[in-house]
């Protein structure tokens, strides 16, 4: 038995949402007469950080503070419509459609401080913690949660806003095929380093060392947190996941976790992360998205390892024990490639 | 089917229940008690999302018989603060980001308790022991291993 060290490479661009139907997502804000803001999506929060990424975007462009914003996702039948948290799409789709909201939101409460301050709205800056003032004049003031409450219970206006957010689809030229279906590419790069075992075939990961560019971190820990856990997907996709039977007969296919196989905690590597941020000028703050980019440098990477270590060729997802050691048996034996 | 009268702890508090005989502790937590903090995962014992500890070992409730808690301390998620005061793994998971869907989340804090309660200063080896029948879809499992083993440093105090 030899443990074979490979070393595998894979760089990736990685598409920012999709091109059906213009990908739209829309957002609605509006104020709550104790001057906390709702921001309604049908962009559902499954862990990725929907609900924090949008809350601090809406904060952020209303001016005022994280805390007095609440974000609400709990039924695609009642709120505003979108397209749905896949694709990596959530943060630059929803997001832009969140600013555009926010916006309109923002300038009805600015229009509503301004009759309250007997004052020009143009000449109104919000201070981010709670309070909008006359620019250079900080004394002459009224609270966001003052300005909302003389709108919704003397002036008779809805401190709201609408946003959608669509880029125009893209349609196909009939003669060329040429179309521009993505405006925004996050992209990757993944070194992996794996043994490849050549007696029992199994390919262990050892090291992951990745550079991800996601536009601007929105949230840097929220980032991470997916990035991580988005390059455990991609190993486990690359070495043990599949819905498909090992086996030609569909009996043989995974039906519980007993049999629909995943690395554990006792099999994961350590992975050394670096986030470049190039903010993208059609995201919102400069935002793309992390999302399935994650995994997708993980899966060649392990392949282009596997060469590298034993000089096998795989490419059927996933890697398993039984076709590396099929590829090794055909090749008359491990033919281990020039190390780096 | 006939019921049967269970009684025993959970979370240091008495609890006197009907529940019918063969059912799983899973179901007369959430469905008897109203503890809906255990998960119900996969049912077959596969997944540890329905984690419990039961007198300080975990166990999976969905395959344990309820009847055999009789007389019996059960602890779950639920029972991990105190009001406002959270537990050192709670807070831990929080600094760590040790969550993303919170799925398999109760299950994991109860398995680590179960580690810590015995063990205060573990090796890594030792969390990753620990947690490694709970599954986690979505974290790479990196994080809460961190975390387990940050709460350990903490000294396991409470800290609100
Ligand atoms: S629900 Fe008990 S182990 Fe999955
Ligand atoms: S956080 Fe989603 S399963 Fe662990």
């Amino acid at each position: 038995m030899t443990l074979h060290r490979g070393r595998g490479f894979a760089s990736i661009n990685y598409p920012i949402g999709m091109n059906l139907g213009g990908d739209p997502s829309q957002a609605l804000v509006h104020s709550n007469p104790d001057g906390k803001f709702m921001v309604a999506l049908s962009s559902i929060d499954l862990g990725q950080g929907m609900k924090s990424v949008t809350r601090q975007i809406a904060a952020e462009t209303l001016g005022i503070p994280v805390e007095d914003v609440y974000v609400d996702t709990a039924d695609s039948d009642t709120g505003p419509h979108c397209m749905g948290s896949f694709a990596s799409r959530g943060t630059h789709r929803v997001g832009n459609a969140v600013i555009a909201a926010a916006r309109e939101a923002r300038s009805v409460m600015m229009e509503a401080a301004a009759q309250e301050l007997e004052v020009n709205p143009d000449d109104l800056v919000t201070d981010g913690k709670g309070n909008i003032h006359v620019k250079g004049a900080p004394s002459k003031s009224i609270t966001t949660a003052a300005a909302c409450g003389a709108a919704q219970f003397k002036q008779g206006r809805t401190v709201s806003g609408r946003g959608i957010f669509l880029v125009p689809l893209s349609d196909v030229d009939p003669d060329t095929g040429e179309m521009t279906p993505v405006t925004c590419f996050a992209h990757a790069a993944m070194v992996v380093d794996i043994d490849v075992d050549d007696e029992t075939g199994e390919v262990t990961v050892i090291e992951m060392n990745s550079a991800y560019e996601v536009g601007r971190a929105l949230n840097p820990r929220l980032v991470e947190q997916q990035l991580i856990g988005g390059a455990w997907m991609g190993m486990s996709h690359a070495l043990w996941e599949t819905t498909e039977p090992y086996y030609p007969d569909r009996i043989h296919g995974p039906v519980d976790f007993n049999e629909y196989l995943m690395p554990g905690p006792g099999d994961i590597a350590p992975h050394h992360i670096s986030v470049l941020e190039r903010p993208a000028p059609d995201g919102p703050f400069g935002g793309k998205g992390p999302g399935e980019m994650c995994a997708n440098p993980v899966l060649p990477a392990v392949a282009n390892a596997v060469f590298n270590a034993v000089g096998v060729r795989i490419d059927e997802l996933p890697i398993t024990p039984e076709k590396v050691l099929r590829g090794i048996a055909a090749i008359g034996g491990p033919q281990p490639q020039p190390k780096w | 089917m006939a019921k049967k009268p269970i009684q025993f702890q959970l979370n240091g508090s008495g609890q006197a229940i009907f529940a019918e005989e063969g059912s799983n502790l899973l179901d007369v937590l959430r469905r008897g008690v109203g503890d809906l903090s255990p998960k119900y995962g996969c049912g077959q014992g596969t997944c540890g999302t329905c984690t419990v500890l039961v007198n300080g070992e975990p166990r999976l409730s969905c395959l344990t018989l309820a009847e055999t808690v009789e007389g019996q301390s059960v602890e779950t998620t639920a029972g991990l603060a105190h009001g406002p005061q959270l537990h050192a793994l709670q807070h831990a998971f929080m600094d760590n980001f040790a969550a993303q869907c919170g799925y398999c989340t109760p299950g994991m804090l109860m398995a680590a308790k179960a580690l810590l309660d015995r063990n205060p200063s573990p090796s890594r080896e030792e969390v990753v022991e620990a947690i490694s029948g709970n599954i986690c879809r979505c974290t790479g499992y990196e994080p809460i291993i961190n975390a387990v083993l940050a709460a350990a440093q903490s000294g396991g105090r409470r800290y609100g």
